[in-house]
Protein backbone atom coordinates (compact mmCIF):
# COMPACT_ATOMS: atom_id res chain seq x y z
CA UNK A 1 0.00 0.00 0.00
CA UNK A 2 1.20 3.48 -0.79
CA UNK A 3 1.96 5.29 2.48
CA UNK A 4 1.01 8.67 1.09
CA UNK A 5 -2.28 8.07 -0.67
CA UNK A 6 -3.42 4.83 0.97
CA UNK A 7 -3.94 3.15 -2.38
CA UNK A 8 -3.20 -0.54 -2.74
CA UNK A 9 -0.43 -1.66 -5.07
CA UNK A 10 -1.27 -1.47 -8.72
CA UNK A 11 -2.85 -4.79 -9.68
CA UNK A 12 -1.51 -6.76 -12.64
CA UNK A 13 -3.29 -6.27 -15.92
CA UNK A 14 -2.58 -7.86 -19.28
CA UNK A 15 -1.91 -4.43 -20.84
CA UNK A 16 1.18 -4.14 -18.63
CA UNK A 17 2.83 -7.00 -20.44
CA UNK A 18 1.83 -10.15 -18.55
CA UNK A 19 4.38 -12.94 -18.29
CA UNK A 20 6.79 -10.99 -20.42
CA UNK A 21 8.10 -8.68 -17.70
CA UNK A 22 8.22 -5.81 -20.13
CA UNK A 23 6.25 -5.74 -23.33
CA UNK A 24 8.73 -3.50 -25.10
CA UNK A 25 12.32 -2.53 -24.50
CA UNK A 26 11.11 0.62 -22.72
CA UNK A 27 11.12 0.82 -18.92
CA UNK A 28 7.61 0.58 -17.42
CA UNK A 29 7.40 4.33 -16.76
CA UNK A 30 8.15 5.09 -20.41
CA UNK A 31 5.58 2.52 -21.57
CA UNK A 32 2.99 4.16 -19.29
CA UNK A 33 3.78 7.53 -20.92
CA UNK A 34 3.23 5.93 -24.32
CA UNK A 35 -0.06 4.41 -23.21
CA UNK A 36 -1.21 7.79 -21.88
CA UNK A 37 -0.24 9.45 -25.19
CA UNK A 38 -2.08 6.77 -27.17
CA UNK A 39 -5.13 7.12 -24.90
CA UNK A 40 -5.14 10.91 -25.19
CA UNK A 41 -5.47 10.71 -28.98
CA UNK A 42 -8.85 9.11 -28.34
CA UNK A 43 -9.84 10.73 -25.04
CA UNK A 44 -9.18 14.27 -26.27
CA UNK A 45 -12.03 13.79 -28.75
CA UNK A 46 -14.35 13.37 -25.73
CA UNK A 47 -12.84 16.20 -23.66
CA UNK A 48 -10.85 13.93 -21.33
CA UNK A 49 -7.15 13.85 -20.47
CA UNK A 50 -5.09 11.01 -19.02
CA UNK A 51 -1.89 11.78 -17.08
CA UNK A 52 0.70 9.43 -15.65
CA UNK A 53 0.74 9.52 -11.85
CA UNK A 54 3.51 7.41 -10.28
CA UNK A 55 2.77 3.81 -11.35
CA UNK A 56 -0.78 4.59 -12.41
CA UNK A 57 -2.84 7.26 -14.17
CA UNK A 58 -5.24 10.08 -13.41
CA UNK A 59 -8.15 10.73 -15.78
CA UNK A 60 -9.57 14.26 -15.81
CA UNK A 61 -12.94 15.20 -17.22
CA UNK A 62 -13.96 18.47 -18.88
CA UNK A 63 -15.29 19.87 -15.58
CA UNK A 64 -12.06 19.11 -13.73
CA UNK A 65 -13.41 16.02 -12.01
CA UNK A 66 -10.69 13.36 -11.81
CA UNK A 67 -10.50 9.62 -11.27
CA UNK A 68 -7.45 7.48 -10.45
CA UNK A 69 -6.96 4.76 -13.06
CA UNK A 70 -4.77 1.74 -12.28
CA UNK A 71 -4.36 0.51 -15.83
CA UNK A 72 -6.13 0.30 -19.19
CA UNK A 73 -8.51 -2.28 -17.72
CA UNK A 74 -10.14 0.37 -15.55
CA UNK A 75 -9.66 3.34 -17.89
CA UNK A 76 -12.87 2.92 -19.86
CA UNK A 77 -15.08 2.35 -16.82
CA UNK A 78 -13.61 5.60 -15.45
CA UNK A 79 -14.27 7.36 -18.78
CA UNK A 80 -17.88 6.08 -18.69
CA UNK A 81 -18.22 7.47 -15.15
CA UNK A 82 -17.11 10.88 -16.42
CA UNK A 83 -19.83 10.75 -19.04
CA UNK A 84 -17.56 9.97 -22.02
CA UNK A 85 -18.80 6.75 -23.55
CA UNK A 86 -16.24 5.76 -26.20
CA UNK A 87 -17.03 3.09 -28.81
CA UNK A 88 -14.05 1.90 -30.89
CA UNK A 89 -16.43 0.97 -33.73
CA UNK A 90 -18.12 4.37 -33.86
CA UNK A 91 -17.72 5.65 -37.44
CA UNK A 92 -17.34 9.26 -36.29
CA UNK A 93 -14.56 8.35 -33.86
CA UNK A 94 -12.72 6.24 -36.45
CA UNK A 95 -12.99 9.02 -38.98
CA UNK A 96 -11.50 11.59 -36.58
CA UNK A 97 -8.65 9.24 -35.66
CA UNK A 98 -7.95 8.72 -39.38
CA UNK A 99 -7.93 12.50 -39.97
CA UNK A 100 -5.56 12.87 -37.04
CA UNK A 101 -3.03 10.61 -38.76
CA UNK A 102 -2.91 12.43 -42.07
CA UNK B 1 2.87 -16.34 -13.11
CA UNK B 2 3.75 -15.17 -9.68
CA UNK B 3 1.14 -17.30 -7.91
CA UNK B 4 0.69 -21.02 -8.12
CA UNK B 5 -2.53 -21.02 -10.07
CA UNK B 6 -4.85 -23.96 -10.63
CA UNK B 7 -5.71 -24.32 -14.31
CA UNK B 8 -9.44 -24.57 -14.92
CA UNK B 9 -10.43 -26.14 -18.23
CA UNK B 10 -13.90 -26.51 -19.67
CA UNK B 11 -15.12 -29.67 -21.42
CA UNK B 12 -18.21 -29.05 -23.47
CA UNK B 13 -20.16 -30.62 -26.31
CA UNK B 14 -23.75 -31.04 -27.40
CA UNK B 15 -26.02 -33.85 -26.17
CA UNK B 16 -24.61 -37.16 -27.40
CA UNK B 17 -21.35 -35.61 -28.61
CA UNK B 18 -19.16 -38.02 -26.64
CA UNK B 19 -18.19 -35.91 -23.64
CA UNK B 20 -18.77 -38.87 -21.34
CA UNK B 21 -16.41 -41.10 -23.32
CA UNK B 22 -13.76 -38.39 -23.22
CA UNK B 23 -14.33 -37.91 -19.50
CA UNK B 24 -14.03 -41.63 -18.84
CA UNK B 25 -10.68 -41.76 -20.59
CA UNK B 26 -9.63 -38.70 -18.69
CA UNK B 27 -10.63 -40.09 -15.31
CA UNK B 28 -9.19 -43.56 -15.81
CA UNK B 29 -5.75 -42.58 -17.13
CA UNK B 30 -2.73 -41.67 -15.03
CA UNK B 31 -1.96 -38.43 -16.86
CA UNK B 32 -4.40 -36.28 -14.95
CA UNK B 33 -3.93 -37.70 -11.49
CA UNK B 34 -3.73 -34.22 -10.00
CA UNK B 35 -7.07 -33.19 -11.46
CA UNK B 36 -10.44 -32.39 -9.98
CA UNK B 37 -13.43 -32.81 -12.27
CA UNK B 38 -16.79 -31.15 -11.84
CA UNK B 39 -19.48 -33.13 -13.62
CA UNK B 40 -23.23 -32.99 -13.82
CA UNK B 41 -24.17 -36.41 -12.51
CA UNK B 42 -22.11 -39.35 -11.24
CA UNK B 43 -24.58 -41.77 -12.81
CA UNK B 44 -23.97 -40.43 -16.27
CA UNK B 45 -20.38 -41.54 -16.53
CA UNK B 46 -20.45 -44.85 -14.63
CA UNK B 47 -17.72 -44.23 -12.09
CA UNK B 48 -18.23 -47.34 -9.96
CA UNK B 49 -15.26 -49.30 -11.29
CA UNK B 50 -12.94 -46.30 -10.73
CA UNK B 51 -14.21 -45.36 -7.31
CA UNK B 52 -11.90 -45.48 -4.29
CA UNK B 53 -13.69 -43.48 -1.68
CA UNK B 54 -16.65 -41.19 -1.28
CA UNK B 55 -15.56 -38.05 0.59
CA UNK B 56 -19.11 -36.90 1.02
CA UNK B 57 -22.33 -36.78 -0.95
CA UNK B 58 -21.04 -34.90 -3.96
CA UNK B 59 -17.29 -35.62 -3.95
CA UNK B 60 -15.54 -38.93 -4.71
CA UNK B 61 -11.91 -40.00 -5.04
CA UNK B 62 -10.94 -42.19 -8.01
CA UNK B 63 -8.24 -44.83 -8.51
CA UNK B 64 -6.36 -42.56 -10.88
CA UNK B 65 -6.03 -39.90 -8.17
CA UNK B 66 -8.70 -37.67 -9.67
CA UNK B 67 -11.23 -35.93 -7.49
CA UNK B 68 -14.72 -35.96 -8.95
CA UNK B 69 -17.49 -33.64 -7.85
CA UNK B 70 -21.02 -32.98 -9.02
CA UNK B 71 -22.56 -29.54 -9.31
CA UNK B 72 -25.57 -28.90 -7.16
CA UNK B 73 -26.77 -25.47 -8.02
CA UNK B 74 -24.30 -22.72 -8.58
CA UNK B 75 -20.99 -23.45 -10.32
CA UNK B 76 -19.14 -20.73 -8.45
CA UNK B 77 -20.18 -22.24 -5.11
CA UNK B 78 -19.13 -25.71 -6.28
CA UNK B 79 -15.67 -24.49 -7.33
CA UNK B 80 -15.18 -22.55 -4.11
CA UNK B 81 -16.34 -25.49 -1.96
CA UNK B 82 -13.89 -27.75 -3.78
CA UNK B 83 -11.10 -25.24 -3.27
CA UNK B 84 -11.86 -24.90 0.44
CA UNK B 85 -11.81 -28.69 0.91
CA UNK B 86 -8.48 -28.75 -0.92
CA UNK B 87 -7.12 -26.02 1.38
CA UNK B 88 -8.29 -27.94 4.46
CA UNK B 89 -6.64 -31.14 3.20
CA UNK B 90 -9.92 -33.08 2.94
CA UNK B 91 -9.12 -33.93 -0.67
CA UNK B 92 -5.79 -34.14 -2.58
CA UNK B 93 -4.22 -30.84 -3.62
CA UNK B 94 -5.35 -30.91 -7.24
CA UNK B 95 -3.41 -28.72 -9.69
CA UNK B 96 -6.01 -28.78 -12.42
CA UNK B 97 -9.77 -28.44 -12.59
CA UNK B 98 -12.00 -29.66 -15.41
CA UNK B 99 -15.58 -28.44 -15.62
CA UNK B 100 -17.96 -30.51 -17.71
CA UNK B 101 -20.88 -28.50 -19.05
CA UNK B 102 -24.32 -29.86 -19.79
CA UNK B 103 -24.99 -30.59 -23.45
CA UNK B 104 -27.20 -27.58 -23.87
CA UNK B 105 -24.88 -25.15 -22.11
CA UNK B 106 -23.25 -22.15 -23.66
CA UNK B 107 -19.74 -22.30 -22.14
CA UNK B 108 -19.27 -18.52 -22.22
CA UNK B 109 -21.04 -17.80 -18.90
CA UNK B 110 -18.91 -20.49 -17.23
CA UNK B 111 -15.75 -18.73 -18.35
CA UNK B 112 -17.25 -15.39 -17.36
CA UNK B 113 -17.99 -16.79 -13.87
CA UNK B 114 -14.38 -17.90 -13.40
CA UNK B 115 -12.99 -14.68 -14.82
CA UNK B 116 -15.25 -12.27 -12.96
CA UNK B 117 -15.17 -13.58 -9.39
CA UNK B 118 -12.27 -12.02 -7.48
CA UNK B 119 -11.52 -15.06 -5.35
CA UNK B 120 -11.77 -17.52 -8.23
CA UNK B 121 -9.64 -15.24 -10.38
CA UNK B 122 -6.97 -15.17 -7.69
CA UNK B 123 -6.65 -18.94 -7.49
CA UNK B 124 -7.61 -20.20 -10.94
CA UNK B 125 -6.27 -19.54 -14.45
CA UNK B 126 -8.51 -20.40 -17.36
CA UNK B 127 -7.09 -23.18 -19.51
CA UNK B 128 -8.41 -24.83 -22.64
CA UNK B 129 -12.02 -25.00 -23.71
CA UNK B 130 -12.36 -28.48 -25.23
CA UNK B 131 -15.42 -29.09 -27.38
CA UNK B 132 -16.57 -32.55 -28.46
CA UNK B 133 -18.75 -32.73 -31.55
CA UNK B 134 -19.88 -36.03 -33.05
CA UNK B 135 -19.57 -36.62 -36.76
CA UNK B 136 -22.94 -38.38 -37.28
CA UNK B 137 -25.03 -35.55 -35.76
CA UNK B 138 -22.65 -32.59 -35.57
CA UNK B 139 -23.72 -30.77 -38.73
CA UNK B 140 -27.39 -31.11 -37.85
CA UNK B 141 -26.78 -29.85 -34.32
CA UNK B 142 -24.82 -26.88 -35.65
CA UNK B 143 -27.72 -26.00 -37.94
CA UNK B 144 -30.47 -26.55 -35.40
CA UNK B 145 -29.01 -25.36 -32.09
CA UNK B 146 -27.31 -22.08 -31.43
CA UNK B 147 -25.51 -23.54 -28.38
CA UNK B 148 -23.70 -26.12 -30.54
CA UNK B 149 -22.21 -23.31 -32.65
CA UNK B 150 -21.19 -21.32 -29.59
CA UNK B 151 -19.51 -24.38 -28.07
CA UNK B 152 -17.39 -24.67 -31.24
CA UNK B 153 -16.73 -20.92 -31.41
CA UNK B 154 -15.32 -20.81 -27.88
CA UNK B 155 -13.08 -23.86 -28.23
CA UNK B 156 -9.31 -24.07 -28.11
CA UNK B 157 -9.50 -27.75 -29.02
CA UNK B 158 -12.25 -29.43 -31.00
CA UNK B 159 -12.61 -33.20 -30.94
CA UNK B 160 -14.58 -34.72 -33.81
CA UNK B 161 -15.92 -37.90 -32.20
CA UNK B 162 -17.45 -41.13 -33.49
CA UNK B 163 -15.73 -40.62 -36.85
CA UNK B 164 -16.05 -44.36 -37.57
CA UNK B 165 -19.85 -44.15 -37.37
CA UNK B 166 -20.09 -41.85 -40.39
CA UNK B 167 -18.64 -41.57 -43.88
CA UNK B 168 -15.42 -39.80 -44.77
CA UNK B 169 -17.51 -37.21 -46.58
CA UNK B 170 -19.50 -36.47 -43.44
CA UNK B 171 -16.27 -36.11 -41.49
CA UNK B 172 -14.85 -33.67 -44.03
CA UNK B 173 -18.10 -31.67 -44.20
CA UNK B 174 -18.15 -31.33 -40.41
CA UNK B 175 -14.46 -30.40 -40.33
CA UNK B 176 -15.09 -27.61 -42.87
CA UNK B 177 -18.11 -26.32 -40.94
CA UNK B 178 -16.17 -26.33 -37.69
CA UNK B 179 -13.15 -24.60 -39.25
CA UNK B 180 -15.45 -21.94 -40.67
CA UNK B 181 -16.85 -21.17 -37.23
CA UNK B 182 -13.51 -21.31 -35.42
CA UNK B 183 -10.49 -20.97 -37.67
CA UNK B 184 -8.02 -20.85 -34.78
CA UNK B 185 -9.00 -24.03 -32.94
CA UNK B 186 -6.96 -27.20 -33.17
CA UNK B 187 -9.10 -30.07 -34.45
CA UNK B 188 -8.56 -33.74 -33.65
CA UNK B 189 -10.60 -36.81 -34.51
CA UNK B 190 -11.52 -39.83 -32.40
CA UNK B 191 -13.41 -43.03 -33.09
CA UNK B 192 -15.73 -44.96 -30.84
CA UNK B 193 -13.84 -47.20 -28.42
CA UNK B 194 -16.18 -49.10 -26.19
CA UNK B 195 -16.12 -52.49 -24.54
CA UNK B 196 -13.24 -54.58 -23.20
CA UNK B 197 -11.71 -55.39 -26.59
CA UNK B 198 -10.83 -51.80 -27.17
CA UNK B 199 -9.51 -51.14 -23.70
CA UNK B 200 -5.86 -51.04 -24.81
CA UNK B 201 -6.73 -48.58 -27.51
CA UNK B 202 -8.67 -46.52 -25.02
CA UNK B 203 -5.77 -46.55 -22.57
CA UNK B 204 -3.36 -45.39 -25.24
CA UNK B 205 -5.63 -42.51 -25.96
CA UNK B 206 -5.87 -41.35 -22.37
CA UNK B 207 -2.59 -39.46 -22.80
CA UNK B 208 -3.95 -37.84 -25.95
CA UNK B 209 -7.10 -36.85 -24.11
CA UNK B 210 -4.96 -35.50 -21.29
CA UNK B 211 -2.98 -33.43 -23.81
CA UNK B 212 -6.23 -31.72 -24.83
CA UNK B 213 -6.16 -30.20 -21.38
CA UNK B 214 -2.49 -30.02 -20.45
CA UNK B 215 -1.16 -28.43 -23.63
CA UNK B 216 -2.50 -24.95 -23.13
CA UNK B 217 -1.19 -21.41 -23.03
CA UNK B 218 -0.07 -21.87 -19.41
CA UNK B 219 2.19 -24.76 -20.35
CA UNK B 220 5.53 -23.14 -21.22
CA UNK B 221 6.85 -26.22 -23.00
CA UNK B 222 3.95 -26.50 -25.42
CA UNK B 223 3.46 -22.78 -26.13
CA UNK B 224 5.55 -22.58 -29.33
CA UNK B 225 3.98 -25.71 -30.85
CA UNK B 226 0.53 -24.54 -29.76
CA UNK B 227 1.03 -21.15 -31.45
CA UNK B 228 2.37 -22.84 -34.57
CA UNK B 229 -0.72 -25.07 -34.71
CA UNK B 230 -3.33 -22.37 -34.33
CA UNK B 231 -1.57 -19.95 -36.68
CA UNK B 232 -1.39 -22.74 -39.28
CA UNK B 233 -5.07 -23.56 -38.65
CA UNK B 234 -6.07 -19.91 -39.08
CA UNK B 235 -4.00 -19.52 -42.27
CA UNK B 236 -5.47 -22.75 -43.62
CA UNK B 237 -8.94 -21.45 -42.77
CA UNK B 238 -8.23 -18.21 -44.66
CA UNK B 239 -7.23 -20.23 -47.68
CA UNK B 240 -10.12 -22.68 -47.64
CA UNK B 241 -12.87 -20.30 -46.57
CA UNK B 242 -12.08 -17.36 -48.81
CA UNK B 243 -15.71 -17.06 -49.89
CA UNK B 244 -17.69 -14.63 -47.76
CA UNK B 245 -20.45 -16.96 -46.62
CA UNK B 246 -18.13 -19.64 -45.27
CA UNK B 247 -17.13 -17.73 -42.19
CA UNK B 248 -20.65 -17.26 -40.90
CA UNK B 249 -22.66 -19.62 -38.86
CA UNK B 250 -25.92 -18.16 -37.71
CA UNK B 251 -24.82 -15.09 -35.86
CA UNK B 252 -21.28 -16.33 -35.23
CA UNK B 253 -18.65 -14.77 -37.47
CA UNK B 254 -14.92 -15.34 -37.70
CA UNK B 255 -12.38 -13.02 -39.22
CA UNK B 256 -8.63 -12.83 -39.31
CA UNK B 257 -6.71 -9.58 -39.60
CA UNK B 258 -3.12 -9.30 -40.80
CA UNK B 259 -0.88 -6.30 -40.25
CA UNK B 260 2.43 -6.38 -42.10
CA UNK B 261 4.22 -3.64 -40.17
CA UNK B 262 5.21 -3.65 -36.50
CA UNK B 263 2.58 -2.05 -34.26
CA UNK B 264 2.99 -0.01 -31.05
CA UNK B 265 1.97 -1.96 -27.94
CA UNK B 266 0.55 1.20 -26.35
CA UNK B 267 -1.84 1.74 -29.25
CA UNK B 268 -2.79 -1.90 -29.69
CA UNK B 269 -3.43 -2.47 -25.97
CA UNK B 270 -5.53 0.70 -25.88
CA UNK B 271 -7.66 -0.54 -28.78
CA UNK B 272 -8.05 -4.05 -27.35
CA UNK B 273 -8.90 -2.78 -23.86
CA UNK B 274 -11.62 -0.56 -25.36
CA UNK B 275 -12.94 -3.34 -27.62
CA UNK B 276 -13.34 -5.79 -24.73
CA UNK B 277 -14.79 -3.09 -22.48
CA UNK B 278 -17.44 -2.06 -25.00
CA UNK B 279 -18.02 -5.29 -26.96
CA UNK B 280 -16.54 -8.05 -24.76
CA UNK B 281 -19.80 -9.91 -24.32
CA UNK B 282 -19.91 -10.41 -28.10
CA UNK B 283 -16.24 -11.28 -28.63
CA UNK B 284 -16.37 -15.04 -28.22
CA UNK B 285 -12.69 -15.66 -28.91
CA UNK B 286 -9.62 -13.66 -29.78
CA UNK B 287 -6.18 -15.02 -30.61
CA UNK B 288 -3.29 -13.00 -31.86
CA UNK B 289 0.39 -13.22 -32.63
CA UNK B 290 1.81 -9.72 -32.74
CA UNK B 291 4.81 -7.99 -34.23
CA UNK B 292 5.36 -5.26 -31.64
CA UNK B 293 7.62 -2.23 -32.22
CA UNK B 294 10.81 -2.54 -30.22
CA UNK B 295 10.31 -6.28 -29.58
CA UNK B 296 12.18 -8.78 -31.71
CA UNK B 297 10.17 -11.85 -30.74
CA UNK B 298 6.48 -12.50 -31.34
CA UNK B 299 3.97 -11.63 -28.63
CA UNK B 300 0.93 -13.87 -28.19
CA UNK B 301 -2.45 -12.64 -26.89
CA UNK B 302 -5.49 -14.80 -26.12
CA UNK B 303 -8.92 -13.76 -24.99
CA UNK B 304 -12.40 -15.06 -24.26
CA UNK B 305 -15.11 -12.42 -23.99
CA UNK B 306 -13.97 -9.77 -21.45
CA UNK B 307 -11.05 -11.87 -20.33
CA UNK B 308 -7.63 -11.31 -21.92
CA UNK B 309 -4.91 -13.67 -20.72
CA UNK B 310 -1.52 -12.18 -19.81
CA UNK B 311 0.39 -11.90 -23.10
CA UNK B 312 3.66 -13.79 -23.50
CA UNK B 313 6.66 -13.87 -25.81
CA UNK B 314 7.70 -16.73 -28.03
CA UNK B 315 11.39 -17.23 -28.82
CA UNK B 316 10.82 -17.54 -32.58
CA UNK B 317 8.20 -16.71 -35.17
CA UNK B 318 6.00 -19.74 -35.96
CA UNK B 319 5.02 -18.05 -39.25
CA UNK B 320 6.12 -15.15 -41.45
CA UNK B 321 6.83 -12.06 -39.34
CA UNK B 322 3.53 -10.16 -39.28
CA UNK B 323 0.74 -9.57 -36.80
CA UNK B 324 -2.20 -11.96 -37.13
CA UNK B 325 -5.38 -11.48 -35.14
CA UNK B 326 -8.28 -13.93 -35.24
CA UNK B 327 -11.62 -12.76 -33.86
CA UNK B 328 -14.78 -14.81 -33.47
CA UNK B 329 -17.76 -12.61 -32.73
CA UNK B 330 -21.39 -13.03 -31.89
CA UNK B 331 -23.02 -11.04 -34.67
CA UNK B 332 -21.69 -8.20 -36.76
CA UNK B 333 -20.00 -5.75 -34.39
CA UNK B 334 -19.10 -3.27 -37.12
CA UNK B 335 -15.98 -2.45 -39.09
CA UNK B 336 -13.34 -4.02 -36.81
CA UNK B 337 -10.70 -3.84 -39.53
CA UNK B 338 -11.09 -0.07 -39.91
CA UNK B 339 -11.20 0.44 -36.16
CA UNK B 340 -7.92 -1.42 -35.61
CA UNK B 341 -6.27 0.55 -38.42
CA UNK B 342 -7.54 3.88 -37.03
CA UNK B 343 -6.23 3.05 -33.56
CA UNK B 344 -2.84 1.55 -34.40
CA UNK B 345 -1.90 4.10 -37.06
CA UNK B 346 -2.08 4.86 -40.74
CA UNK B 347 1.17 3.08 -41.53
CA UNK B 348 -0.27 -0.24 -40.50
CA UNK B 349 -2.23 -1.68 -43.38
CA UNK B 350 -4.79 -4.04 -41.84
CA UNK B 351 -5.95 -6.78 -44.16
CA UNK B 352 -8.98 -8.92 -43.41
CA UNK B 353 -8.38 -12.33 -44.95
CA UNK B 354 -11.88 -13.51 -44.17
CA UNK B 355 -14.21 -10.53 -44.34
CA UNK B 356 -16.36 -10.17 -41.27
CA UNK B 357 -19.07 -8.33 -43.10
CA UNK B 358 -20.88 -10.08 -45.88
Amino acid sequence: MCGLCGAFANADHWSQGGDAARMTDAVPAVERMRQAAAANRVLALRGLKLSVWADRFVLRGPTGRSVVVDHLGTLWTAADSLGACVDPLDAGLMSRLEDDQT
Amino acid sequence: MTRDLITASVLTGFLGAGKTTLLNRLLSGPDLADTAVIINEFGDIGLDHLLVESVDGDIVLLKSGCVCCTVRGDLKDAVLALFERRARGDIPAFRRLVIETTGLADPAPIIATLAADLMLKYHFAIGNVVTAIDVPNGLHNLEAFEEAGRQVALADRIVLTKADLASGQDLEALRLAVEAINPAAIITTTIVTTGRDSRDKGQARSSEVAALLTQDIHDLASRPAEARRWVAAARHGDHVHATPDRNRHGDIRAMSLTIDRPIAWARFSLWLSLMVHRHGTRILRLKGILDIEGVGSPVVVHGVRHLIHPPFHLADWPCDRASLLVLITDGDLGDIQRSLRAFVGAQAEVRASVPART
